[in-house]
C-alpha cells in the first residue's frame, strides 16, 4: 500500500484489548450529573431549576453563543441540584444533577426533524446537540456551515482512531456500518460536499473491508492510513487525504474540507430517523485496573465510578485515570467525574501499566524534533519558553502544536514538553491581549 | 468491587512514554565501544583495561563529588560519565601512566561537563577536552606509541602512527590496509580496530541512538579532502582518530546541531579541519581539534539549522 502523503510519526503500542467487545448499553444510573460544558465554545446555562422533572431528550441547557450546542437530559427524572462542576482544564462550571426515575420517559415532542433546506438541516443538526465527538467537541452544525461552503470539495470522516486503547469508533464501523454510511450520504447531501473520505488505520482491515463494501457505488472513498500515531489528528488526516496543510490559526474549511468523526455521522443518521438528541455516548472502558474491559453505551452524564462498576469494578486499586486515550487523555483526580459527549473513553490504570516517569535533563538528542508531525523544535521551545523569549516561541511556532503527545512520548529525559508547549501558547496569548 | 481509597495521581499527557531513557541509550553506547574495547585488550593488553578502568572511575567520581558538593541530584545513574570515561581512556596510547588519564577525566567531566552546567549543557565534548588538557600537559606520554604486540610491537619501544608517516612521506614503513582494519598498528589505544568501530557504530545506527548523517558526511568528507590534499582516502579513513571520532565522538548529542541538516554541515565542517590539519597543521592528527571546533560552531549552526514547520505562516 502506498501512501501518497504522509507526515512524520511515531510508533506506539496499540493496545486495543476491547475490539472485539461490541457495546453494551448500560443500565440507567440513579443520578447522572450533566455538565453545561460539554463543547468548545461558552458553556450552556441551564434552562431548569431544581425541582423541575425532566424527560429523556428535552433540553436542559443552552446557550445563545456562536459557539455553542444545547444541551439534553439523558435519563428522565427530578432536577435534584445545580451544582458548580469542576472540568477537567481546571474551569468552573454548572452543572445539572438528576435523580433518574428509572422509567426512560422520552419527552413527547421528540420526532424525527423536518429538513427543507440547508437551513433547516443546519437548525435540527444544533437542535441534535450534536459536537465532534472525536475528541475535540466542535459544534457540528457550526463545522457544517463555514462561510465557504460553496468550495469545500471533501468530506473528510475520521475513523483512525490513533489512541491506545481506544475502540469505540471501531465498534461503530463494525456494528453501526449503515449508520455510518447513512450519516456520510445525509450530510452531503444537504452541504452539496461532492464526496467523502473515511480515513482508517490499516491496523483494522475489518473495518476497512467492512466500510469499502458499504460504500460502493457512493462518491465515499474509505482511505487506509499506516497506523502510526498520530493519524487521527484532524490536520494530520487532512494531510493525509489531501495533500493540504491547514496554515496556523486556519481552520479545515480554509483548505476545503470539513472533518468530522465517524461518531458523528451515525449519530446523525439516527438522530434524523428518530429526533432523539445527543444523550447517550459510545466509550471504550479500558485500562489494567478494570476488571472487565469492553465498550459501553453510557447516558451522559454519568460518573465514572458508576461506568467502572458496571464493568466489574476494578480489579487492582488504580493509580490514574484518564479521560481519554494515554497519549491526550486527561488525568481526573475525582471518579464522581461525570460523561461527556466528547470523551471516547475512560481508562482506569495502575502505575505498572501507565508509569510516573521521572524528568532529568534534556540531553539535545533531537528525538523530539524528529517525532513531531509538523516538524516543530519542542526542546528549543522548552528553552525559549523558559527564558519567556515571546518572540523566539513565536519564529518557533509554537502555536502549531496540536499536543499530540509525540515528542513527550519520544522524549528519554521524560521532558514534559507538550505541557510547556500548552503554557507557551498561554503565554502568546497573553502577550496578544497586551 | 474495591473502593478507591487513594488519592489519584494526576500528570500531564502523554501517560505512555517510549522505553528509550538516558541511561538505557547511554548503555546502548556502551555495547556499541564494547567491539573496540575487546580490540584494544587483545591489541595492547591488559594495561588497557587498566586505563578505562581508571578513566571511568575519575570521570564518574568527578561527576558524583560535583553532585556531592553543590548539592545538586545525583546523575552518576544516567551512565553518560561512564561513556566520556571509555571514549577518553580510547584517546590515549597504551603506555600512559594511570594518573595523567584521570587528570583527562576530571577535566573532562568536572570542568568541561559540569560546570557547564551538567548533561546536556556542556558546550563541547568532554572527552575531547579531557584529550585536549592532556596533549596539552602531556605532550610526551600523550604521543608516545607502541606497537600492538602482535604486529611485532615490543615493550618499550615506540614506534611512528601511520598518519606521522603519512606526514613525513615514508609509505614504506606503512602497515597494509589489512593490518589497519585490523587494528595492527600504533595509535590511541581504542581507535586502532577500524572493524570494531565499524561494528560499534553501524549497531548504534542500527539502535537508533545515532542517525546515519554525521559518520557518514565525516568520513565522506575526509575521503574527498584526503584526496583534494594528495592523500590516499583508504589511509586517511583507517589511520588517527577519524573513525572513533565520526561514529562515537563527534555524534554526541549535546554538542552536535539537532536537525539533519545541521548535523551534515557540522560533519562536513569537522571532515575539512581534520584534513587541513593533518595535511598542513604541525599536529599529525586534526580529528580533536576538528570536533571541537566544530562543537563550538554548534549553536550557531542549529539556530540557522531550524525547522520549517508544516503549517507555519511568515509573521
Amino acid at each position: 500500500m502506498a501512501y501518497k502523503h504522509s507526515l512524520r510519526s511515531i510508533r506506539v503500542p496499540h493496545l486495543k484489548y476491547t475490539e472485539d467487545c461490541a457495546a453494551v448499553t448500560m443500565p440507567v444510573p440513579q443520578t447522572v450529573s450533566i455538565s453545561m460544558s460539554q463543547h468548545m465554545g461558552p458553556p450552556c446555562t441551564p434552562t431548569v431549576a431544581v425541582g423541575d422533572t425532566v424527560l429523556v431528550g428535552q433540553v436542559i441547557g443552552d446557550s445563545t453563543a456562536f459557539l455553542s450546542a444545547p444541551i439534553h437530559a439523558s435519563v428522565s427524572g427530578k432536577v435534584t441540584a445545580i451544582n458548580d462542576l469542576v472540568t477537567a482544564q481546571g474551569a468552573v462550571c454548572k452543572c445539572v444533577v438528576i435523580e433518574a426515575d428509572g422509567e426512560q420517559t422520552v419527552d413527547p415532542s421528540i420526532a424525527p426533524p423536518e429538513i427543507g433546506d440547508f437551513d433547516s438541516f443546519i437548525k435540527a443538526v444544533r437542535a441534535s446537540g450534536l459536537v465532534g465527538l472525536g475528541g475535540a467537541g466542535f459544534p457540528t452544525h457550526v463545522k457544517l456551515n463555514p462561510k465557504n461552503r460553496a468550495e469545500i470539495d471533501t468530506l473528510l470522516v475520521n475513523g483512525a482512531e490513533c489512541e491506545p486503547f481506544i475502540t469505540s469508533d471501531y465498534r461503530t464501523m463494525m456494528d453501526d456500518t449503515d449508520d455510518v454510511v447513512d450519516g456520510i450520504r445525509q450530510v452531503l447531501a444537504h452541504t452539496g460536499i461532492p464526496k467523502a473520505v473515511i480515513g482508517i488505520e490499516d491496523n483494522k482491515p475489518k473495518a476497512i473491508d467492512k466500510l469499502k463494501k458499504a460504500v460502493a457505488g457512493m462518491p465515499i472513498e474509505v482511505l487506509p492510513l499506516r497506523a502510526t500515531y498520530p493519524k487521527g489528528a484532524e490536520k494530520v488526516l487532512i494531510y493525509e487525504a489531501t495533500g493540504r496543510v491547514v496554515p496556523e490559526g486556519k481552520l479545515p474549511s480554509d483548505v476545503n474540507t470539513i472533518v468530522m468523526n465517524v461518531g458523528s455521522a451515525a449519530f446523525l443518521s439516527r438522530y434524523l430517523k428518530t429526533g432523539m438528541p445527543l444523550v447517550s455516548k459510545k466509550i471504550t472502558v479500558a485500562g489494567n485496573a478494570v476488571a472487565k474491559p469492553q465498550n459501553v453505551i453510557v447516558p451522559i452524564g454519568t460518573a465514572f465510578q458508576d461506568i467502572f462498576d458496571f464493568c466489574g469494578g476494578f480489579r487492582e486499586e488504580p493509580d490514574k485515570v484518564l479521560m481519554g486515550g494515554p497519549m491526550m487523555g486527561i488525568a481526573v483526580h475525582d471518579l464522581q467525574a461525570p460523561l461527556l459527549k466528547n470523551n471516547n473513553a475512560i481508562l482506569a490504570s495502575t502505575t505498572a501499566e501507565m508509569p510516573v516517569y521521572e524528568e532529568t535533563a534534556c540531553i539535545r538528542c533531537g528525538r523530539c524534533v524528529r517525532a513531531c508531525p509538523f516538524l516543530l523544535m519542542p526542546a528549543a521551545i522548552e528553552r525559549a519558553y523558559e527564558s519567556r523569549n515571546v518572540e523566539l516561541l513565536k519564529e518557533l511556532k509554537v502555536n502549531l502544536c496540536m499536543e499530540c503527545g509525540c515528542c513527550a512520548y519520544s522524549c528519554p529525559a521524560r521532558r514534559h514538553l507538550v505541557t510547556t508547549n500548552k503554557l507557551a501558547k498561554q503565554l502568546l496569548r497573553e502577550q496578544g491581549k497586551k | 468491587m474495591n473502593p478507591v481509597t487513594k488519592q489519584l495521581l494526576v500528570t500531564p499527557s502523554p501517560h505512555l512514554k517510549a522505553a528509550d531513557t538516558t541511561q538505557r541509550i547511554m548503555f546502548q553506547v556502551l555495547v556499541g565501544l564494547m567491539p573496540a574495547l575487546v580490540a584494544s585488550v587483545v591489541l595492547f593488553g591488559y594495561r588497557s583495561l587498566i586505563l578505562v578502568a581508571v578513566s571511568i572511575a575519575s570521570c564518574v567520581l568527578s561527576e558524583y563529588l560535583f553532585n556531592l558538593i553543590t548539592r545538586r541530584k545525583q546523575t552518576i545513574g544516567d551512565l553518560s560519565a561512564v561513556v566520556t570515561g571509555t571514549l577518553l581512556a580510547f584517546n590515549v596510547p597504551s603506555t600512559l601512566p594511570w594518573w595523567m588519564v584521570a587528570v583527562g577525566g576530571f577535566a573532562a567531566i568536572f570542568i568541561a561537563k559540569q560546570l557547564f552546567g551538567g548533561i546536556g549543557q556542556n558546550f563541547a565534548n568532554p572527552a575531547i577536552v579531557g584529550r585536549v588538557v592532556m596533549i596539552l600537559s602531556f605532550s610526551g606520554p600523550m604521543s608516545s606509541w607502541v606497537l600492538p604486540a602482535m604486529a611485532g610491537g615490543v615493550d618499550g619501544v615506540t614506534t611512528a602512527t601511520p598518519l606521522a608517516l603519512l606526514k613525513s612521506g615514508e609509505t614504506a614503513g606503512l602497515p597494509s590496509v589489512g593490518e589497519m582494519l585490523l587494528g595492527l598498528r600504533g595509535g590511541c589505544l581504542g581507535e586502532t580496530c577500524a572493524i570494531a568501530l565499524i561494528l560499534g557504530g553501524l549497531f548504534l545506527i542500527w539502535r537508533k541512538v545515532i542517525t546515519w548523517t554525521i559518520p557518514v558526511f565525516f568520513l565522506g568528507t575526509v575521503a574527498v579532502m584526503a584526496v583534494v590534499v594528495g592523500q590516499s582516502p583508504i589511509y586517511y579513513l583507517l589511520s588517527g582518530g577519524v573513525l572513533l571520532g565520526a561514529f562515537f565522538m563527534a555524534t554526541d548529542y549535546s554538542t552536535s546541531p539537532v536537525t539533519e541538516k545541521g548535523k551534515a554541515i557540522f560533519a562536513i565542517g569537522c571532515g575539512i579541519i581534520t584534513v587541513m590539519i593533518r595535511a598542513y597543521g604541525s599536529y599529525p592528527e586534526g580529528v580533536s581539534f576538528a570536533i571541537l571546533i566544530m562543537n563550538i560552531l554548534a549553536p550557531h549552526i542549529d539556530t540557522l539549522t531550524r525547522t520549517k514547520p508544516i503549517g507555519g505562516v511568515r509573521a
